[in-house]
């Protein structure tokens, strides 16, 4: 196996596969997209991270030729997005936020009127549906309804769907949005799966552990701009972090955060779950004021550990936004 | 790219018979409806029969094509099927044409049930060539009508109060019921902008219950209403898309 940052390497080095220039759209006089530029590497998975309305559903309507851009250029696979959008299509497939396949049809049925739209010949068409039924663990599901299908089987079908033509380049927007944590985690081994198969992956979420697992690159959009683009790993070194440890103790007595606060060497504390973020002037202080404390109060440490900056920290310094505003699904919720 | 659309087109179509027009809602209100109107006026004036017979082909034309547009088109503009149909290799037109062509198919299996049974039963004479003619081209000029009323509203019962009004009008202004010579002058003016004129004076001589229209304009005219209809109706699908 290849070591990762060797693979990384390699995307770098490879053919632009979207390459976008000046993109922006307005909305009835609203500006959605605001002049934003960037490019897609081949065999990337490309992250495109911003809470909802920072406009990651209206770029990929623009690249995928659902929607016409108000200014800027963009090129798919090669071709222009205002003039060859239609050969683009052949290469790519998408996934959009919701499944919306015909409910009337069987999941058979749907993949197959798919396989037809996209002119995979007839011969090709049963086996391309029955290795991607089996692909999806759908095989026995086959001539079921798709309404009678669950929220995780119906966006199986909709992926499914978008690989009947075996594009080059994938777009999934918002793929795990409504999903359950088994449903979202196969999911989330499927994208991979793809990617190593040679598929480019488009990824818009506003989910940062996905875009951390699962991305190369990562371009943060807030109210229509590319604010950071970079791998994961340099969006976190960007986090300007005073030392911290995380620590565990056993048991955690009720008054630990503001008896911490109060030890020499601590600047500040946060609890998250059994765990506590402990900030302070360096390392050796804050290492020294812990064992101090579990000392004088006869307690056991469990873990402890230096806590290194997380994509929430480098998304919360480089937006300025709370990550509750990231975590507000569509309408609010 | 052409092919490409060409394909499109025959395979939405399709897809759309089975998913909506072939369903009980589509083929009551595509055959039953016009099958009633006309047992109603059948009861009436039973001697009479034959000379509603191109009325009742007319009406049937217009009822199917029209039976489930509001359906195939603003159900899955507001589903996103619609837009699942835009991410394919097509232009936006192949998929309004195919949306088109589902009623044509579906209008052209009803029409064929009603016209075969009177025709048969009645045992009129018909010039078949003609009679397949302006039906074939009626239901395009009424599928592109019912697309175009779709297109201009956001949803499924607006698209299916739109579709009533021209609907009914027709019926009563175009020699469904009573012949359009007979209409008041300001209103048989009104009713030669109609389609369903044209349809009903089409099918009149093909049967030969008229002699004295002109078979040729009728042709020509509803060529052109399928175009006024169409182009427009593109066009407002686009913007949708803008």
């Amino acid at each position: 196996m290849r070591p990762l940052e060797q693979t990384f390497e390699m995307k770098q080095d490879s053919a632009n596969v979207i390459s976008v220039s000046g993109l922006t759209k307005y909305y009835d006089g609203l500006l959605a997209v605001d002049g934003i530029d960037f490019e897609v590497k081949e065999g990337e998975v490309f992250g495109f991270l911003g809470p909802n309305g920072a406009g990651k559903t209206t770029t990929i309507r623009m690249l995928t030729g659902l929607s016409q851009p108000s200014a800027g250029t963009a090129q798919v696979l090669g071709h222009d997005i205002r003039t060859g959008i239609t050969l683009a299509k052949k290469e790519f497939g998408v996934v959009p936020e919701v499944s919306n396949l015909y409910d009337e049809l069987t999941a058979l049925e749907n993949l197959v009127f798919m396989a037809q739209l996209y002119g995979v010949p007839s011969d090709e068409r049963v086996k391309r549906t029955g290795e991607l039924l089996k692909t999806f663990g759908l095989f026995e599901k086959k001539g079921a309804r798709f309404s009678t299908l669950s929220r995780g089987m119906k966006r199986a079908v909709t992926i499914a769907a978008a690989l009947i033509h075996r594009p080059k380049l994938l777009f999934l927007d918002e793929p795990t949005v409504g999903l359950d944590v088994v449903n979202a985690r196969s999911l989330r081994s499927l994208i991979q799966k793809l990617n190593h198969q040679g598929v480019t992956i488009f990824l818009t979420t506003h989910y940062l552990e996905e875009a951390d697992l699962l991305c190369d690159r990562i371009a943060i959009l807030v109210r229509g701009q590319v604010v950071a683009l970079d791998t994961s790993d340099n969006l976190k070194q960007l986090v300007k972090s005073e030392p911290a440890c995380e620590v565990r103790f056993a048991p955690t007595p009720e008054e630990v955060i503001s008896d911490l606060e109060k030890q020499r060497g601590i600047h500040r504390v946060e609890s998250s779950g059994a765990n506590l973020h402990l900030y302070g002037e360096s390392m050796p202080s804050l290492t020294e004021a812990i064992f101090q404390y579990a000392s004088q109060k006869g307690l056991e440490i469990a873990s402890i550990s230096s806590a290194k900056p997380t994509l929430e920290d480098a998304f919360v310094q480089i937006t300025g936004m709370s990550l509750e505003a990231m975590l507000v699904e569509k309408g609010g919720r | 790219m052409w092919k490409d659309n060409l394909r499109g087109i025959y395979y939405i179509a399709i897809k759309d018979m089975k998913t909506y027009y072939l369903k009980p809602p589509a083929v009551s209100w595509g055959i039953a409806f016009p099958l009633a109107w006309i047992f109603a006026f059948y009861l009436r004036n039973p001697q009479d029969f034959r000379e509603l017979v191109p009325g009742l082909i007319a009406m049937t034309v217009l009822f199917s094509t029209t039976a489930a547009e509001a359906v195939v088109i603003n159900f899955e503009l507001r589903l996103g099927s619609l837009e699942r149909l835009l991410l394919a290799p097509i232009s936006l037109s192949a998929v309004l044409l195919g949306k088109i062509l589902g009623g044509v198919i579906f209008g052209f299996m009803m029409t064929a049930i009603v016209t075969l049974g009177t025709v048969s039963v009645l045992g009129l004479q018909a010039n078949a060539p003609f009679l397949v003619l302006i039906i074939i081209l009626s239901l395009f000029a009424f599928s592109s009508l019912g697309a175009l009323l779709c297109v201009l509203v956001k949803e499924v019962f607006e698209a299916q109060t739109l579709l009533n009004l021209p609907r009914f009008v027709m019926i009563f202004l175009c020699g469904v019921v009573y012949p359009v010579s007979a209409l008041p002058p300001a209103v048989k003016h009104f009713a030669y902008v109609l389609p369903l004129t044209y349809t009903v004076d089409g099918v009149q001589q093909s049967l030969g219950s008229v002699q004295s229209g002109n078979i040729i304009l009728d042709i020509f005219v509803l060529i052109a209403f399928t175009l006024v209809f169409i182009f427009p109706a593109i066009k407002l699908l686009a913007k949708k898309f803008a």
